[in-house]
């Protein structure tokens, strides 16, 4: 029998249908991937299902039950359990406290601290981590916190287990981890939703997949049944191409280094980063998280000082103690998080997208909002931005536009470097496609291009060469034939092999 | 597909943010008819002038205050720096204070010295929250509490009580029957406006306050701008000290001043400017100080006494803020 069996899901907001017949249906120790692009109705289907938000029609089954949850409390007493990305627990809390928190153990009134802390242990036992559950969770990585929240589903005797997008932050190894805790969790007959944007991923833990589009249910398989590519047919409803690397006609071009780094040190991680872009070069910047590849856009953009080590422009040493040194340099960095430090919710398209260009728009401190709006329409264009209008604000647009808007925000500049720091997080396959071809095409407009992301395939796919790190150390610099997604993880791999030595050794 | 939320939502979205926007005006039209109608002799040129007067420090206040507000901070010490002003500026021009006994040069100084020293105060609280990372709450506070006590000490706790009508025209003098602290005020909402709309400072304002790490991405010095921002919310709350001593005709450290950093919030938060900063809105802060006004007037013209109408006052910001929240989810 089903755990969970919805059926005619309608849900319209304000008129416009965000959900129509959507059907999913779940059983026990099993794991299913719920995908589709952004606006598919994912998010709504789960907000429904955990009581966030009510429906219009259709049913739930949970059990053989009809329910009805008016709130993502009633969801969880019933055994409903949903991990974040971001998770909802308290970072100034104990671990241990977290996991209990709204059911403490108690003795006479009182939270019975040992008995607590010992039972939260040994849940975390149970998954692999061994960490003193008497500090804060804040103390923890992401990795960590998510465990915690596992750790507390568990406790809670979920039945079902939603996973929201809960392993886009944790790098290879984490997810691995992550993996075998929801591999635990089926063991044990949960039922689980892992909702992703990451194909790969699915295949290594899901059994089924629902796939949506357009707020309807379009597919139910058994993953294994299901090729990539088929899958990501019935996602996008047409035939895709995935993104594959266009043969390189014309070897790498040997001009000069427009920016090149040698030995960078940084108080943020950086051991030794050794790289260099040319003009209209695209280089990839490899390496697992934590291994510094954002650090090393940081210390190039000026966020992060350099403690040893240099970097040249054109030749030049410069030095930079702030961004905007940088930015008159020549240098742009689109950032990780576009909602962290890219977009500014409340500020208009227009805004957004000329805030680095401000200061030359400007007349005795009077900024010329005709010129402005011209710039903004032209990039809008050009990149194919969707936007009502040029007054919309960014943070009514989907995340492959915020970030079209931001990366627009740099090309009016005309930089000669362009720092890309994961670009296509979080944005659905077809925006991807768009963003790299974009990214593509400045290259070969003389753009130089640091292209930093998780997704080998999309390094694979455009970049030139491609600097491979490891613990805040260049460790390999491939090019040519050698980029290939195969080279790339032996490489990491070996950088591995190279600190196990070096720990065994000391 | 994609793009289906994100182009329809928006209508709904600008309809909704149109109306939370205009909230405050029609909130400030509707008491204007309400009171044609329930209160006596409020269409008379008597009337207007005393509502305005009685509206025109909060006002100026209060822009400053949305400045700081926009840049994602507070500024509790305004009372406390118009306070300090009200209390140099008799000092001055009675030579009290720097021995001045030259009339137009001691008046002169006594209008120019205190803004200077309120932005000042201003810059030294940016400093607190620039330079220690000190919470902007936390930062002013500490002005909040030694200023008056600095302005008691300055007068040595007693009331100044003078008459100079050379200074005083800031408050008490008229311009065809309109009091000119009225275009004192009207220059600065407007000046306000103008810097907040349409100069790369303001627009950097609104940036730092509405992602900081953002701004801070683009090159934009964010700590310059909380600085000015701090410093302009000093000025003005000198400007206002000044304009409350000169129209009492005595200057008392311990009531000029008193409280109005609340009003000067309130009037930003029902006018439309987001207490968190990166939203704001110069006309709607003198709308909402406005609002703010003629309630209090129109509780008090209708023999409701003061202290029911702080009550009333409650209200309206709770239907203030509730609005906004509405226009952000």
């Amino acid at each position: 029998m089903s755990m969970i069996e919805m059926t005619g899901i309608c849900k319209a907001y304000g008129g416009v249908p965000a959900l129509s017949d959507v059907r999913l249906s779940l059983e026990p120790g099993r794991a299913m991937a719920l995908i589709g692009q952004n606006g598919a109705g994912k998010s709504t289907l789960i907000r429904i299902l955990t009581g966030a938000t009510g429906r219009d029609s259709g049913q739930v089954v949970m059990d053989g039950q009809d329910v009805d949850f008016a709130s993502p409390y009633e969801a969880l007493e019933s055994g409903i359990s949903t991990i974040y990305q971001e998770i909802n627990l308290i970072p100034q809390r104990t671990v241990a406290e977290n996991i209990f928190l709204g059911r403490e153990p108690t003795r006479l009134g009182m939270i019975a601290y040992k008995t607590m802390n010992a039972r939260a242990a040994q849940a975390l036992a149970e998954f692999g981590v061994d960490i003193d559950v008497s500090r804060p969770l804040g103390d923890f990585n992401a990795a960590t916190r998510q465990m915690v929240a596992i750790a507390r589903a568990v406790q809670l005797e979920s039945k079902v287990v939603i996973f929201d997008e809960s392993s886009s932050s944790l790098d290879r190894r984490e997810v691995e981890f992550l993996f075998s805790a929801m591999r635990k969790l089926k063991a044990k007959g949960v039922a689980i939703i892992f909702v992703s944007h990451k194909l790969d991923k699915l295949y290594a833990v899901c059994d089924d997949v629902t796939i949506m589009r357009d707020g309807r249910t379009v597919g139910e398989h058994v993953l294994s049944e299901l090729s990539k590519k088929q899958l990501v047919e019935i996602m996008l409803g047409k035939t895709f191409d995935a993104f594959t690397r266009s043969a390189r006609t014309e070897a790498p071009r040997e001009t000069a280094a427009r920016l090149r780094a040698k030995d960078m040190q940084t108080n943020s991680g950086l051991a030794s980063v050794n790289l260099h872009v040319a003009a209209g070069e695209i280089l990839g910047l490899a390496g697992l998280l934590g291994s510094g590849r954002t650090e090393t856009a940081h210390a190039l953009f000026g966020a992060d000082k350099l403690t040893h080590g240099s970097i040249e422009i054109q030749q030049k040493p410069v030095a930079f103690d702030r961004p905007a040194d940088a930015i008159v340099a020549g240098i742009g960095l689109c950032s990780e998080d576009r909602k962290v430090d890219g977009i500014v919710p409340d500020m208009s398209v227009a805004e957004n997208l000329t805030l680095a260009l401000l200061p030359s728009l400007t007349h005795w401190g009077i900024v010329d909002t005709k010129r402005r709006d011209e710039i903004a329409d032209v990039f809008i264009e050009k990149l194919n931005i969707k936007v009502a209008s040029r007054t919309q604000k960014i943070s009514q647009l989907s995340g492959g536009n915020q970030q079209k808007v931001l990366l627009a925000r740099w090309l009016a500049m005309n930089l000669s470097i362009l720092i890309v720091d994961e670009p296509t997080r979080g944005i659905d396959v077809g925006a991807k496609a768009e963003i790299l071809s974009v990214i593509k095409d400045l290259a070969a407009e003389g753009l130089g291009v640091l292209l930093i992301s998780s997704e080998m395939e999309e390094v694979v796919a455009v970049a030139d060469r491609v600097t491979v790190l490891w613990d805040g150390q260049t460790i390999a610099d491939l090019s040519g034939p050698q980029i290939t997604e195969d080279n790339i993880l032996s490489t990491i791999a070996s950088g591995d092999a190279i600190l196990d030595h070096a720990e065994g050794a000391a | 597909m994609t793009d289906l939320s994100s182009q329809k939502f928006p209508q709904f979205g600008d309809l909704r943010q149109a109306l939370a926007q205009y909230t405050v005006g029609i909130a400030f039209l509707a008491l204007v008819l309400l009171n044609l109608l329930i209160t006596p002799n409020f269409a008379s040129m008597n009337t207007i002038s005393v509502n305005l007067t009685q509206v025109c420090t909060i006002v100026i206040v209060a822009v400053g205050m949305t400045f700081v507000i926009a840049s994602g901070g507070i500024d509790l010490s305004v009372g406390s720096t118009m306070a300090i002003a009200g209390a140099l500026a008799p000092l001055i021009f009675t030579g009290a204070f720097l021995g001045i006994t030259d009339p137009f040069f001691g008046v002169v100084v006594a209008i120019v010295l205190p803004l200077v020293v309120g932005g000042c105060l201003g810059l030294f609280n940016g400093f607190l929250i620039t330079h220690y990372n000190i919470q902007p709450i936390v930062a002013t506070l500490v002005l909040f509490v030694t200023g008056r006590g600095i302005a008691q000490v300055l007068t040595n706790g007693s009331l100044q009580v003078f008459n100079r009508p050379d200074f005083q025209f800031i408050a008490l003098a008229r311009l065809w029957g309109i009091p000119v602290q009225v275009f004192i005020m009207l220059a600065v909402v407007f000046l306000g406006a103008f810097l907040l709309r349409k100069t790369l400072f303001g627009r950097y304002l609104l940036a730092s306050g509405g992602n900081a790490a953002a701004a801070k991405m683009v090159g934009i010095n964010v700590r310059w701008v909380r600085l000015v921002a701090y410093a302009i919310c000093g000025v003005l709350s000198a400007l206002a000290g000044l304009i409350v001593v000169a129209r009492n005709g005595a200057s008392d450290a311990n009531l000029v001043g008193l409280g109005i950093e609340l009003d000067a919030i309130a009037a930003a938060a029902i006018g439309g400017t987001l207490l968190t900063g990166g939203r704001a809105t110069i006309l709607g802060t003198f709308l909402g100080a406005c609002v703010i006004q003629l309630v209090r007037y129109t509780l008090l013209a209708n023999g409701v006494p003061d202290s029911a109408a702080l009550v009333f006052k409650a209200v309206i910001i709770i239907l203030a803020v509730r609005i906004q929240r509405k226009h952000v989810n």
